[in-house]
């Protein structure tokens, strides 16, 4: 391997750094999880009020997860097809909430949701404070992969397309989006995984009561808090199981999808 | 595509809506909250003792996670792009790991690993060594969530670049410590350098993680994001909003420098 450690060297350093940051912790995770009075802690995992916190999560991530593809697709293309001035501030503005700590959304969304809400609504302790936080916090990951794509595209075929008498509904349909559909994808599934583990923005003004606003985080959190350590390990390992599983199946999808369209 | 006029316009001021009510206005209401207090105190409540410390401390441990990462990010790069070991396919998915997990989840396995009735508590207690509710277990939470921004950033430069120059200079005679610092590392700066901004962001902000691991004491284990959430929930909104703002300030940085550095593909 030119320019870089001998081979043997680099890949045990990557390996040990990675087998102390991440696998070890997981290990330990997995291991609470089914070790140790197994009954009690999956009992609090699957009991009423950690189900429900799942099903708040799950629900809104995924339809979250469907507005981005929209308007993350739509947001890419005023980016990339169309001019104006102030364009590039907008761009940057996407990045925002890549840049802005999770707590100070949380914040910014209590301000403007909350109790004193400047618009009159107040979002706090429901569920729908919970799918707002999870919108802002995810909105650049799907722009943000379907961006490159989109300025990598020949307008040709677009032209072409146009001078068969395509109209611009049908070639949007037939030329651009089979083009983009990997990269949606991708950044659907990154967006999806993002919102299942939030907690940071949306503690905040969801707060946490159970069966209408606790998200999973939120619960887990609270188990850890209560010292209830393997029961939150349980909860852990049962969530990490079904974004991995979704995330495996959007992975299938997208890799389908690239066969078919070259 | 060709739309007409006012097609295109439209679709234009949807996004430019949906930009503005979701992101610009709720951040744009915490500083309008923040400096409606009035000048000075804004500046007594980001120079309380607590506060400076609580700044101090997350500029610290964003730092020294930074550097870790940044080392083992382009380490990690080259023998996924560069390497023919086996097991690289391992360090592919490991990689990836931080983003799927959930921040709250990360804490909790640091727990169970460093905490006094973790894997290594009994070991760590006898040699007098304290992980969590420390700075050490914060630095490692922080590492944690931070870890992919400069590999993911790195790889595809790496492979773009390709090995012929690299080639050259080994035939040069050149060693490959010094085709590295002069042939590599000039060839992958702006990629690296976006995951290094990347990274920043993410340590800097890092809550979930962080909060669980740090005990959460004022001027000891109190990071900034810690200290929105302390002010917060001591009802004291003022202070919560103006630390709040001093970290979007920070952010808005982080931004004009992720802007700067962005690869050349999301340029317009």
């Amino acid at each position: 391997m030119a320019g870089g450690p001998p081979p043997g060297l680099g890949l045990g350093i990557a390996t040990g750094y990675l087998s102390v940051v991440v696998l070890l912790p997981i290990a330990a995770l997995v291991a609470s999880a089914f070790g140790g009075g197994v009954g009690a802690s999956w009992s609090a995992a699957t009991s009423p009020v950690a189900l429900s916190a799942l099903k708040l999560t799950l629900l809104s991530a995924a339809v979250v997860t469907l507005i981005n593809v929209v308007m993350g697709t739509l947001i890419a293309w005023v980016l990339v097809r169309d001019s104006f001035p102030g364009q590039k501030i907008i761009n940057a503005v996407v990045d925002l909430p890549f840049a802005l700590p999770t707590i100070v959304a949380g914040l910014t969304l209590v301000a403007l949701y909350g109790p004193d809400s400047p618009l009159g609504i107040n979002l706090a302790y429901t569920s729908a404070a919970v799918f707002v936080a999870l919108l802002f916090v995810t909105l650049p990951f799907v722009v943000r992969s379907v961006q490159p794509v989109l300025h990598a595209l020949d307008t040709e075929m677009e032209e072409a397309a146009a001078s068969l008498g395509a109209g611009s509904a049908t070639t949007f349909r037939r030329i651009i989006l089979p083009n983009l559909v990997p990269s949606i994808l991708s950044g659907a599934a990154l967006a999806f995984a993002r919102a299942v583990g939030e907690y940071g923005s949306v503690v905040l003004l969801a707060s946490n009561i159970p069966f209408k606003s606790q998200v999973m985080s939120v619960f887990i959190f609270g188990e850890v808090e209560n010292g209830s350590p393997h029961a939150a390990a349980a909860a852990s390992v049962l969530l990490l199981t079904i974004s991995l599983a979704v995330l495996l199946a959007i992975r299938a999808v997208a890799r389908l999808s690239r066969g078919g369209h070259g | 595509m060709t739309l007409t006029r006012p097609a295109r316009i439209g679709l234009r001021l949807v996004a430019l809506g949906y930009l503005a009510v979701l992101l610009l206005l709720p951040v744009g209401l915490v500083f309008e909250k923040t400096f409606a207090q009035g000048l000075s105190a804004v500046w007594a409540a980001i120079t309380t003792p607590a506060a400076v410390s609580a700044f101090w401390l997350t500029v610290e441990i964003a730092l020294i996670a930074v550097v870790a990462n940044t080392i083992f990010g382009v380490v990690c790069a080259l023998v996924l792009v560069r390497g023919s070991g086996r097991g690289r396919w391992l360090l592919d998915v490991l990689i990836e790991v931080p983003f799927v997990i959930s921040p709250v989840i990360v804490g909790l396995s640091l727990i169970l690993v460093y905490g006094t009735t973790g894997w290594f508590g009994k070991w760590l207690v006898r040699h007098g060594i304290t992980v969590i509710f420390n700075p050490l277990g914060m630095i490692l939470a922080t590492v944690f969530v931070s870890l992919p921004f400069v590999v993911r950033e790195v790889v595809p430069v790496l492979r773009e670049v390709g090995t012929e120059q690299e080639q050259a200079a080994a035939t040069l005679g050149a060693s490959p410590l010094q085709t590295f610092l002069r042939i590599t590392l000039p060839s992958i700066r702006w990629g690296l350098a976006y995951g290094v901004v990347l990274s920043t962001a993410r340590a800097l902000g890092e809550f979930g993680a962080v909060l669980i691991v740090s005990g959460n004491i004022a001027g000891q284990t109190q990071t900034l994001p810690l200290l929105v959430d302390t002010r917060f929930y001591a009802f004291d909104n003022a202070g919560a909003y103006t630390a709040g703002a001093l970290l979007a300030a920070i952010s808005i940085l982080v931004l004009l420098v992720m802007t700067a550095t962005a690869p050349d593909k999301r340029r317009l």
